[in-house]
């Protein structure tokens, strides 16, 4: 029963946060400034998660059979491939690493 | 079948399906630390956060209280207020959108939405990836509650795999410009160095507040650009490539 409780209060923070992003006025984004601002965070964004579910585990470093699975992506993409077949290609390659023995 | 055509939610169902399916590893995982079937599809439905629902399970099953597992799951969610804010701007979703729109804001959804160069595709992206990763999340959460470890670790069918993929992929056509790679690198060290030193999650916001900083700092506005980038994440002029 406690347990419910904080499972329910843990699930509003988690929409609250969320939600109060939506609450922040478009219009102060709206000045050349922030826009260059908000396109350099997109990238910055796109960046630290592309890196996090590469090489991080919690809150050590692993490389592992994940890095293999970036490189074939980056292949893929350098070849304009599709989307799903980077994705696709990241996936092969994470699961053959896997079974050549990488971690 | 029209629906298909858009690039925006072709990848948006690629990204549902390889992040959907590792629904079932966070469902076997909360079934294992002693959460009750409800209580696990109740974090997936309410909080909907994958890193945030592992967080706070992992902190139950390590013995820990009800509060530190609530500020653990917190804390790692805080950049899905960033992601709103930018959603906000981009999106202007009104009425009771706003709300569902809240609710689907993750990773994926943002990831997906931002990497569009036109507005409309930025749309369909970030609705097909948000109720799509949404749906598959909390189906293969109960598929994973139900058959706990039975189905093996999705690492081994390379899972992890596709999630990178798909985040470069995502990345990969806004590095065009210089300024963009620049700040790719100086994100990709501060990740890698903060990784270690903070908490899960908080490298993303450290990364996004050197972003933020070098966006405003470095960047000077050039008028023609200026004048082109109307919204901060979908860019005009430019190919979304994906």
């Amino acid at each position: 029963m406690v347990l419910w409780f904080w499972i329910l209060a843990a699930g509003c923070v988690s929409f609250a946060t969320k939600l109060a992003g939506y609450l922040v006025p478009a219009r102060i984004l709206g000045n050349p400034r922030m826009l260059r601002a908000a396109g350099a965070l997109t990238v910055g964004l796109l960046t630290s998660l592309t890196v996090v579910t590469t090489v991080s585990s919690g809150s050590a470093l692993v490389p592992d059979a994940r890095l293999a699975a970036a490189a074939a992506a980056a292949v893929a993409l350098w070849l304009r491939a599709p989307f799903l077949v980077v994705v696709a290609a990241g996936a092969l390659a994470a699961a053959a690493a896997r079974l050549a023995g990488l971690p | 079948m029209e629906l298909l055509a858009s690039p925006a939610v072709r990848v948006g169902l690629s990204v549902a399906v390889a992040t959907g399916l590792y629904g079932i590893s966070f469902g076997a995982l909360s079934a294992a630390s002693g959460l009750s079937l409800a209580q696990t599809a109740a974090l997936s439905l309410l909080m909907f956060s994958g890193g945030s629902q592992f967080a706070f399970i992992g902190v139950v099953a390590g013995g820990g209280s009800g509060l530190s597992a609530l500020s653990a799951a917190a804390l790692l969610g805080l950049r899905n207020g960033v992601y709103g804010m930018q959603l906000n701007f981009l999106l202007r979703p009104r009425g009771w959108r706003k709300a569902a729109a809240a609710q689907l804001t993750i990773d994926e959804s943002v990831a997906t939405a931002t990497a569009q160069s036109e507005l409309p595709e930025a749309k369909r992206g970030f609705w097909t990836a948000g109720i799509g990763v949404f749906v598959l999340w909390n189906v293969f959460t109960l598929v994973g509650a139900l058959l706990g470890g039975a189905v093996g670790d999705p690492r081994q069918w390379g899972l992890d795999g596709a999630a990178v993929a798909a985040f470069l992929g995502l990345l990969w056509p806004r590095l065009r410009s210089r300024e963009a790679g620049a700040i790719a690198v100086a994100c990709a060290v501060v990740t890698v160095v903060a990784v270690p030193l903070a908490p899960p999650g908080v490298p993303i916001l450290c990364a996004a507040v050197v972003a933020a900083v070098l966006g405003l700092r470095r960047m000077p506005p050039r008028p023609a650009e200026a004048a082109a980038d109307r919204r901060p994440g979908p860019q005009p002029g430019r190919d979304g490539g994906v």
